[in-house]
């Protein structure tokens, strides 16, 4: 396990949203977290990143409790993409990549060529080539999204925490940012996890599924195992047929209607 | 130590430092018996008195307290991550102008045998350690199991207004005479600075000035939302606990030099991240602008009304009123998008 929960509870002052919550995360796998607004999935993810730290249980990296490691050695193996993350007005995109290499760098060494290389890298990855000297608040969603992703990239961490990496983006540049997501599984052996809302782009991306309602892991597993009629009803209160995608086989959902009868999810 | 070099930051910093060097020159020949730039450069390399001992402190104390308020607002406005930030709301500007004031007041004529004493040794440390308390009380009404940018700014305005009360209500109760000497070290002013002013603010941005930029990289991760801070490995709270010591320190060296000096701290970063095009206030092109700034507005101050001589601090006061409109506006705009 490279990371794991252990009984965790997670708070935000009083408020309880996570209790007694178990997860592994394996090595070079993609794991995807849904769960209806407010399920407590974003909050995991924070758990899992030490940005949030829990209020009971112990969250594990490499098997020690990552509470307990200096945060600077944590940032060299584990990147966290927070939800629609905030620049800087006028950073450009090399900047911001380039920030990335912050737990690589020490107070008399600020630049080296291994940081040259490192962010060049990560824009010819996210294809920012071209980009890397605009500001960032000239750059499309699609493309401001990527430069965030291509600065956990320059980080060069091993394992990748992204918080709905998709949001506010449009269906291609969905597509865009879970391929590159798939390529830096495949091809780099990174192991990532994501909250994503699409359910149908989490089946199709993510080789493990764990659903989340009201703080608590309802099922966890393969898509074809997670993504079933019965879970959706359970999980999201959703009537839905689910038939197989004709492009890549994963279990696709097709909405028929909410649940009467039974009550909604509870906001948070 | 190494840093990414950018060549538009590397042609600011030289094209400020000579652009210092000519308004010190220039700031230099002025007085009782006018010189010509050749023989201020003469004076200095033959350590002529008129120079050594009356002129070149007045300009030294300018240019290094423009560079230590720069840096200072260059410090606090990346961490409050607000342009409009400057070491007002930290305290201490505030802070030294009340201590110093009721410091004047309490210890009654100007020239009674104390209080001359005072004046000439006593202001600077008065305005040191009112500079230092105005920080703690800031710091510690912000703190709620850490701290936040937003709030630090919010209790800093509400500390200065209180502040500033407190500063008008000492000069309304106090002797005429004194309450003037008081108006011009608060408004800022360079007027009769020797060594004993200049040595404070040497030592300080010398000690100061290394620890700001090994900093740099911290400050650069601390610009960004904590979530994304932490994740790049920066432990937030020592470290923005860090970097608001070393602005107040710097703020508070450079009050008691000179009193607190109007908007260099606020405009010389905003001015030094247009000037190197870089998103951040870079600290160390800051701190020449801020040198220069002062510089020019004390040969405004010297020249423009001639013989009357204005404090500085009017200058660069009337200078920036109209600079902070516009950024009010920018930040207007760019709420919108």
């Amino acid at each position: 396990m490279r990371l794991q929960a252990v009984d965790v509870r997670l708070a935000y002052g009083d408020r309880v949203v996570v209790d007694g919550l178990d997860l592994g995360i394996e090595a070079g796998t993609v794991t995807t977290i849904i769960g209806p607004n407010g399920c407590g999935k974003s909050t995991l993810l924070r758990a899992l990143g030490r940005l949030l730290k829990p209020a009971g249980g112990e969250v594990l990296l490499d098997g020690k409790r990552i509470d307990k490691l200096p945060t600077r050695e944590v940032a060299r193996v584990l990147g966290v993409l927070p939800q629609s993350p905030t620049a800087p007005e006028g950073l450009t995109v090399a900047d911001l990549v380039a920030r990335g290499r912050h737990p690589h760098q020490t107070w008399y060494r600020q630049w080296s060529s291994d940081d040259e290389s490192a962010v060049a890298d990560a824009l010819s990855m996210t294809g920012l080539s071209d980009l890397a000297d605009r500001p960032l608040d000239e750059l499309s969603g699609g493309q401001r999204q990527r430069a965030w992703i291509s600065m956990a990239l320059a980080q060069g961490t091993d394992l990748l925490l992204l918080d709905e990496p998709t949001t506010f983006l449009d269906l291609a540049h969905q597509v865009e940012v879970l391929e590159l997501v798939r390529h830096l599984h495949s091809s780099l052996e990174r192991t990532v996890v994501m909250v994503l809302h699409d359910l149908n782009l989490a089946a199709r991306y993510a080789d493990r599924l764990v659903a989340m309602r009201s703080g608590h892991i309802i099922a966890a597993g393969t898509p074809h195992e997670v993504l079933t009629e019965e879970l959706l009803a359970s999980v999201f209160d959703l009537d839905a047929k689910v038939i197989a995608d004709p492009v890549a086989g994963t279990p696709l959902v097709v909405p028929i209607g909410t649940r009467h009868g039974s009550p909604p999810a509870s906001p948070a | 130590m190494r840093f990414r070099v950018r060549p538009r930051a590397v042609i600011a910093c030289v094209t400020g430092s000579i652009a210092l060097l000519l308004l010190m020159a220039l700031n230099i020949r002025i007085g009782d018996i006018p010189m010509s730039l050749g023989e201020v450069l003469r004076g200095v390399i033959e350590g002529d008195f008129v120079v050594m001992e009356l002129r070149l402190p007045r300009a030294l104390t300018g240019a290094l307290v423009g560079a230590a308020l720069a840096m200072a607002g260059g410090i606090t406005q990346s961490i409050a991550r607000n342009p409009l930030a400057s070491p007002e709301i930290l305290g201490v500007t505030t802070g030294a102008s009340v201590m110093v004031v009721a410091g004047i007041v309490a210890s009654g004529s100007v020239y009674g045998g104390a209080s001359g004493l005072l004046l000439s040794l006593g202001i600077p440390v008065l305005a040191l350690l009112g500079g230092l308390l105005g920080a703690a009380l800031v710091y510690s009404l912000a703190w709620r199991r850490g701290l936040d940018g937003y709030r630090l700014v919010l209790v800093g305005i509400g500390v200065a207004a209180v502040f500033t009360n407190v500063k008008y209500w000492l000069l309304t109760v106090g002797d005429v005479n004194d309450t003037t000497r008081a108006m011009v070290w608060i408004s800022g002013s360079l007027h009769g600075r020797g060594w004993e002013h200049v040595l404070p603010v040497f030592l300080a941005l010398a000690v100061l000035v290394p620890v700001a930029l090994a900093a740099t990289r911290t400050l650069d991760a601390l610009r960004f939302a904590d979530d994304t801070a932490m994740s790049l490995g920066v432990r937030l709270n020592p470290a923005r606990a860090g970097m608001i010591l070393l602005a107040v320190g710097l703020a508070a060296v450079a009050t008691a030099s000179a009193g607190p000096i109007a908007f260099v701290a606020l405009a010389s970063p905003q001015i030094a991240l247009r000037l190197t095009g870089s998103g951040r206030p870079p600290l160390l092109t800051s701190a020449i602008v801020g040198a220069v700034l002062v510089a020019a507005a004390d040969l405004i101050a010297r020249t423009a009304f001639a013989p009357v001589e204005l404090p500085v601090g009017i200058v660069t006061a009337v200078l920036g009123a109209p600079y902070l409109i516009y950024l009010l506006i920018r930040l207007r705009r760019g709420t919108r998008t």
